[in-house]
């Protein structure tokens, strides 16, 4: 059962589809209700920034699994303006809510792994993995 | 479980007992950096053991409080790397000032011809006032400067000075040439937020000559012990490191025996005016009054009664020298 779910985030809601069909999804894989919670916070803070920076891009979620072990992947990608610096972003006490903890710098936090492609005027992918 | 326990104990005994020992107890979880939403985890389990049928609604509260957690648990983590980062700056900032420091460590030269004398006091850990001294058989120079501009980028400006001032050593010891070439070097490579102020003056030991020149530094104050009488050593020239090409003049004075110069920083005339007199007239009554003293001595006598006065500011580096025949 690797299928890929995909949310497209145009409005607000959208937001929340995301998140809930993350936490489904984590919810079968097998993860706790803090991992639930901690994945579905960085799905909701992914979701967010395409809502806000992109205008509209989508969220994937599936199921992963390597020698015996299972874990969630999200791919959060859009075809907005990207990411200017980075580097930059991901440094604590960067993002507009000012050393509030989320942002980018929290979702790698929240996750296992975390990576990041994003071009100027081309768009950003951004995959988050998470293992059980 | 642990925490099980002390739950139970506390809800059957509201005791301040059992209270301190749930606080140990979170130190501990703290310790092992387990997160806020671990621990409203942690509780909602004890509970559903403690009460197999805890109604449904105070789960769904603890679910909901784990959520709302996740948040403050981040901004835990960001802070704790703050900190460490923190930690980090701070360390390699005191490898700094400790290289900072040994290069710019200052040796009072001791000659027969002439006594000198230097206190410099540095507000915080980098001085922002600096005395080069240099000298060779028949000269002794001395540059006395204050980098306006406060932290890294004035130490960073203040080494400049100094290996300017080194590099100038084996030419010539002309006041406006000297001048003249440090402004070049500041002007050129250093932020236009930063100045130095700098007086150099260079005493010819041979015919007991003190020539001096001044890129906007306090005026130096020369005691005639003939007429009994304070100079001011002024000399005009702007800044080090304003204006490209600036010239500087220089004057010269003859020392006779028991003739002084005392050279300051504004630091040292920092302070409002004491009744009647102003900040310089106050420290040419201390230099008067302990003229007798080797320049050494002035120099601290100064300091330990500048510093006693109430005015005086003490968020500024005080530096001064004495020069006395
Ligand atoms: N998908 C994206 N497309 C373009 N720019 C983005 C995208 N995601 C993030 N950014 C840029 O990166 C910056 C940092 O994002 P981050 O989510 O860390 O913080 P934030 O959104 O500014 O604040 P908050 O803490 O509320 O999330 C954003 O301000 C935005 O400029
Ligand atoms: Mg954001």
């Amino acid at each position: 059962m690797n299928t890929k779910s995909t949310v497209e985030i145009i409005t607000e809601w959208d937001i929340v589809a995301a998140r809930q069909l993350g936490r489904n999804e984590a919810k079968e894989i097998g993860f706790g209700a803090v991992d639930q919670a901690r994945i579905t916070t960085a799905i909701s803070e992914l979701a967010r920034n395409i809502y806000l920076y992109a205008r509209a891009g989508e969220v994937a979620i599936e199921r992963i699994s390597e020698g015996g072990r299972v874990g969630i992947r999200i791919t959060a990608a859009d075809k907005g303006p990207g990411i200017n610096n980075i580097k930059k972003v991901m440094e604590d006490g960067y993002s507009t809510s000012g050393g509030l903890g989320a942002g980018l710098p929290g979702v790698k936090r929240l996750m296992d792994t975390m990576d990041i492609q994003s071009s100027i005027e081309k768009g950003t992918i951004i995959i988050i993995e998470k293992w059980v | 479980m642990q925490y099980q326990k002390i739950v139970s104990d506390f809800l059957s005994n509201q005791t301040e007992r059992n209270l301190y020992i749930g606080q140990n107890f979170i130190r501990q979880l703290i310790q092992k950096k387990v997160a806020p939403e671990e621990v409203i985890n942690i509780h909602k389990y004890a509970m559903e053991q403690l009460y197999p049928d805890l109604p449904e609604y105070i789960s769904h509260s603890y679910d909901f409080l784990i959520e709302i957690m996740v948040h403050f648990g981040l901004t835990l983590k960001e802070h704790q790397s703050l900190l460490e980062q923190q930690e980090e700056l701070r360390m390699e900032m005191n490898v700094a000032t400790k290289i900072q420091n040994m290069i710019l460590r200052t040796k009072i030269p001791q000659l027969k011809d002439i006594d000198i004398g230097m206190v410099s006091i540095p507000i915080r850990k980098m001085n922002g006032d600096y005395v080069h001294f240099l000298g060779d058989k028949s000269h002794v120079s001395v540059a006395v400067t204050d980098v306006v501009g406060k932290g890294v980028p004035a130490a960073l400006c203040m080494s400049m000075v100094k290996y300017g001032l080194d590099t100038l050593e084996c030419s010539t010891n002309a006041p406006s040439h000297i001048l003249e070439v440090l402004n070049r070097i500041i002007e050129k490579s250093v932020d236009d937020s930063m100045f130095v102020s700098m007086f150099y003056g260079t005493y010819n030991v041979e015919n007991g000559k003190f020539t001096y020149g001044s890129a906007g530094h306090e005026p130096a104050l020369y005691y005639n012990s003939g007429k009994e009488t304070f100079f001011d050593l002024e000399s005009k020239g702007l800044l080090l490191g304003v204006m490209p090409e600036v010239k500087y003049p220089q004057y010269e004075i003859q020392l006779q025996d028991n003739d002084f110069i005392v050279m300051i920083t504004d630091g040292a005339t920092d302070f409002r005016k004491q009744g009647e007199l102003d900040p310089r007239d106050v420290i040419k009554n201390i230099a008067l009054s302990c003229r007798h003293l080797p320049a050494q001595e002035m120099c601290e006598k100064m300091y330990a009664y500048l510093k006693k006065l109430p005015d005086f500011d003490l968020e500024d580096d005080f530096t001064v020298v004495i020069f006395k025949k």
